[in-house]
């Protein structure tokens, strides 16, 4: 059971419509950026679900979700989405939400010393940027 | 013709090779890039929010350093030219956010009036790739190369206009351009997994398992690609399937510019095939396209 108000809900879908400058009501869920998602298998919600949730105002549960994390940016959801929603927006604004929450995915003195010295500058700066 | 160069930070430490053979393939095609000074990391990824300018600093003080030059600006790393891409087009088209950077960098205001080039738009800039065509001293015949694209180079394809996103066409006509053949596999515009690797190499598997297996079975003797990220990946997933798939057998990677450094007849020295985590110089050597090296 959500321990938000409804008022409280509301509130937090215009946050993530304001941050990521998409409207969550355009989806019609039809699927085609979970079909051409490489990264959702990997996901404990599909991104398609993810949006529904939103829609739906089950905003503390999305946001507990791993899907954000797992969540490459790659645009292929919304080079596909016949309704052009932007799902990697959508994605980011569920992180920012949380890393400005003081919850990031990773902090870097957690990150293996071998994954530092191997991963191009190019990963680890992209890795913060999404996960600090 | 002369740009402005934006190397990037992986280019500058970890893919000396890559930026060596930009250096030296560029100058034989006429092409002068002259790097920005004092340049910075462009981010890595573009920012997705709208409700903050930071993450676009550093690329529009690029931007606006490139113009000021009076030049347009090439990089090569597909992250950067994602990045610098859409940042170039934001401050064109979004003036509240262009004052804002301008004030808080305290400079000209830029508009985006310069361009941002990939290095193989540069290189197609020159007739077609013809000017390749007409250098290659070392045509690579019989190679057959998978060109990897990635996302980052193709999408959002309304923003970047780089190349049809679903059935691009650059690096066939490139590898054309240099004698090889280009391998036609269906995994080439798909994500490699990205960042996602920092937090895990185990949670990208199934994304670059994917790519590799798909060039794999097109019979590709060579993957090339334009990002270091996508390099990294497809390498570490090659590293574990050489290890658990007995029928795998690795794909050299490369970046494109060290293909076109042998096929400009460079030294096979200065293509900086000793520092790729699988060296392609035996199945080079296989096809007669280099007679030295180590292999």
């Amino acid at each position: 059971m959500s321990t938000k108000t409804k008022t409280e809900i509301a509130s937090m879908i215009k946050r993530i419509e304001l941050i990521s400058g998409e409207s969550l009501f355009k989806c019609y869920q039809c699927g085609k950026c979970t079909a051409g998602c490489v990264m959702a298998d990997e996901m404990d919600i599909s991104p398609y679900k993810v949006i529904r949730m939103l829609q739906l105002g089950l905003v503390e549960k999305a946001l507990k979700s791993e899907s954000m994390w797992i969540c490459a940016a790659c645009f292929a959801c919304r080079e596909r989405c016949p309704k052009e929603v932007d799902l990697a927006k959508i994605m980011e604004a569920l992180r920012v939400i949380q890393i400005r929450e003081g919850k990031p995915l990773i902090e870097p003195d957690q990150v293996d010393d071998k994954v530092i010295e191997e991963m191009p500058q190019q990963g680890i700066v992209s890795g913060f940027r999404k996960y600090n | 013709m002369k740009y402005s160069y934006f190397p990037g930070c992986t280019l500058h430490t970890q893919t000396k090779n890559f930026n060596d053979s930009i250096k030296s393939t560029s100058a034989i095609l006429d092409i002068e890039l002259e790097e920005l000074k004092d340049w910075q990391c462009c981010g890595a990824v573009y920012p997705l929010t709208t409700d903050s300018a930071m993450g676009l600093v550093s690329p529009y003080r690029s931007l606006q350093k490139a113009h000021e030059c009076g030049n347009n600006l090439v990089t090569v790393c597909s992250a950067c030219y994602n990045v610098l891409k859409r940042t170039n087009l934001t401050v064109a088209n979004d003036g509240e956010i262009r004052t804002k950077l301008s004030n808080y960098m305290d400079v000209d205001e830029y508009a985006g009036e310069s361009k941002v080039l990939h290095l193989l738009e540069a290189m197609r800039e020159n007739n077609g790739f013809g000017i390749i065509k007409e250098k290659t001293i070392n045509p690579l015949k019989g190679l057959k190369v998978a060109p990897y694209y990635g996302c980052l180079l193709l999408r959002p394809s309304k923003e970047l206009k780089f190349d049809d996103p679903e059935n691009p066409t650059i690096f066939e006509e490139f590898i054309k351009s240099i004698g090889a053949v280009a391998v036609d596999f269906p995994n080439r515009i798909e994500c490699c997994g990205a960042y996602v690797s920092i937090t895990s190499q185990r949670k990208v598997k199934g994304a670059s398992e994917s790519i590799l297996k798909s060039a794999s079975n097109r019979e590709a003797d060579i993957i090339i690609t334009s990002c270091p990220l996508c390099y990294h990946n497809l390498a570490k997933e090659q590293e574990r399937l050489e290890k658990d798939d007995y029928t795998f057998k690795p794909i050299p990677i490369l970046y494109f510019t060290q293909l076109l450094a042998l096929a400009l007849g460079l030294e096979v020295e200065s293509c900086g095939f000793e520092s790729n985590k699988i060296d392609a110089r035996p199945i080079l050597k296989s096809k007669g396209l280099i007679y030295r090296g180590d292999a």
